[in-house]
């Protein structure tokens, strides 16, 4: 077939990093500038591989936060304590460096504009990134499929895309739920954790076109994707992505 | 850590590997287990990345249907835990 034969296998591709915004004190967004890029769906990933001088080499997977748009393209990594890779993208990378990246791939946990339906985002923490490139997406396409997130914080300084959000929020067709777990903000009393009592009060009831994606650490995906199916939500139309382990309470 | 932290990512997390070797998406893609004969989407098993490489593990009956290693020169595959991948024409 002409697709089968126009791709080829995937390789390493160097980037150079044109901007770096801090969205937190822990969490920066990565502007990567890549030229043989093809372009990505909302929700895929690449990998980023890092050399060290003596060749000793680490990858790890980053969501891509941007619809792509032609142009450059945006990963927000979060600061994990004690680990190798990320501390090294969020303290010591700077403009102008370059950066060796694989990608985009993953074909199932991503959103097109064309699909039918309304669409549930559930994300934890750094697990927001892919469900904002849904967003971005669905602003860009001018889709009017409802959309509603449901973003899991520790307090309203860890939220990642503030600004933005808010932004994406006023249209009609954006619903956006914070759920604070440790400190919430001025008036807003509630703190805890995404439970069955939310999600019946601020998700969409299961329907047969609703697609829910959910992403965070390992065991937020685990914990929300449970109360969906429990709620009567069709685990076919449950779709996960786990960005790892995160040992203590978020 | 606690015992009961999962530690495994899902499919998607080799989508990366195994796009090195695949010109098509596997994540995507229906694999049956040979072990107990569950069938499901790629992207929802269970990966573990600790091993050397990645162990791609049945949702269904946790036996192992696929390891990826990859060494500076090759990539090694060993699928001997899937009856079968179906993947999309379009
Ligand atoms: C498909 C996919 C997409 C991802 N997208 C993003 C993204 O957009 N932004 C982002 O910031 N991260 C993302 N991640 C997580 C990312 O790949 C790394 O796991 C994370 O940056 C930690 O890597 P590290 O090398 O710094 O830590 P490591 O050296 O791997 O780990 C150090 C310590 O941190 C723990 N740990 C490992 N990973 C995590 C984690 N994700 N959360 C909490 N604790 C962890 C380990 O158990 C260990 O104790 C994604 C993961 C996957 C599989
Ligand atoms: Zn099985």
């Amino acid at each position: 077939m002409e697709r089968t034969a126009v791709r080829r296998r995937l390789t390493w591709q160097a980037g150079t990093v044109t901007e770096i915004r801090e969205e937190t004190a822990t969490a920066r967004t990565i502007v990567l500038d890549l030229p043989d890029w093809p372009g990505h769906l909302a929700g895929q990933h690449l990998d980023v591989r890092l050399t060290a001088p003596d060749g000793y080499r680490a990858s790890r997977s980053y969501s891509i936060a941007s619809a792509w748009t032609g142009s450059t393209i945006e990963l927000t990594v979060e600061q994990v304590p004690d680990g190798e890779v990320s501390p090294y993208l969020v303290d010591v990378l700077k403009v102008g460096d370059p950066l060796e990246v694989r990608g985009p791939v993953g074909g199932w946990f991503v959103w097109r504009p064309d699909s039918a339906g309304p669409i549930q985002l559930i994300g934890g923490g750094s697990g927001v990134v892919p469900l904002m490139a849904m967003l971005r997406e669905h602003a860009h396409a001018s889709s009017t499929a409802p959309a509603r997130l449901l973003y899991s914080v520790r307090r309203p300084t860890s939220v990642i895309y503030a600004a933005d959000l808010k932004k994406l929020a006023m249209s009609d067709d954006v619903d956006l739920t914070f759920v604070y777990t440790r400190e919430a903000p001025p008036g807003e009393p509630r703190v805890g954790r995404v439970d069955a009592e939310l999600l019946a009060a601020k998700a969409f009831a299961p329907t047969d076109d609703l697609t829910t994606y959910v992403c965070g650490p390992t065991p937020f995906v685990e914990a929300v994707a449970d109360l969906l199916v429990a709620a009567g939500h069709d685990p076919a139309r449950v779709r996960t992505e786990r960005f790892g382990p995160t040992g203590g309470p978020r | 850590m606690t015992a009961d932290v999962p530690t495994y990512l899902d499919g998607n997390a080799a989508a990366g590997a195994l796009s090195e070797v695949f010109a098509v998406d596997l994540t995507a893609a229906i694999g049956r287990c040979a072990g107990c004969g569950h069938t499901g989407v790629f992207a929802e098993v269970r990966l573990y990345t600790a091993a050397p490489g990645l162990v791609a593990r049945c949702p269904g009956c946790d036996d192992v249907l696929l390891r990826v290693v990859t060494t500076p020169s090759e990539t090694y595959l060993d699928l001997r835990g899937l009856t079968y991948l179906r993947v999309s024409n379009s």
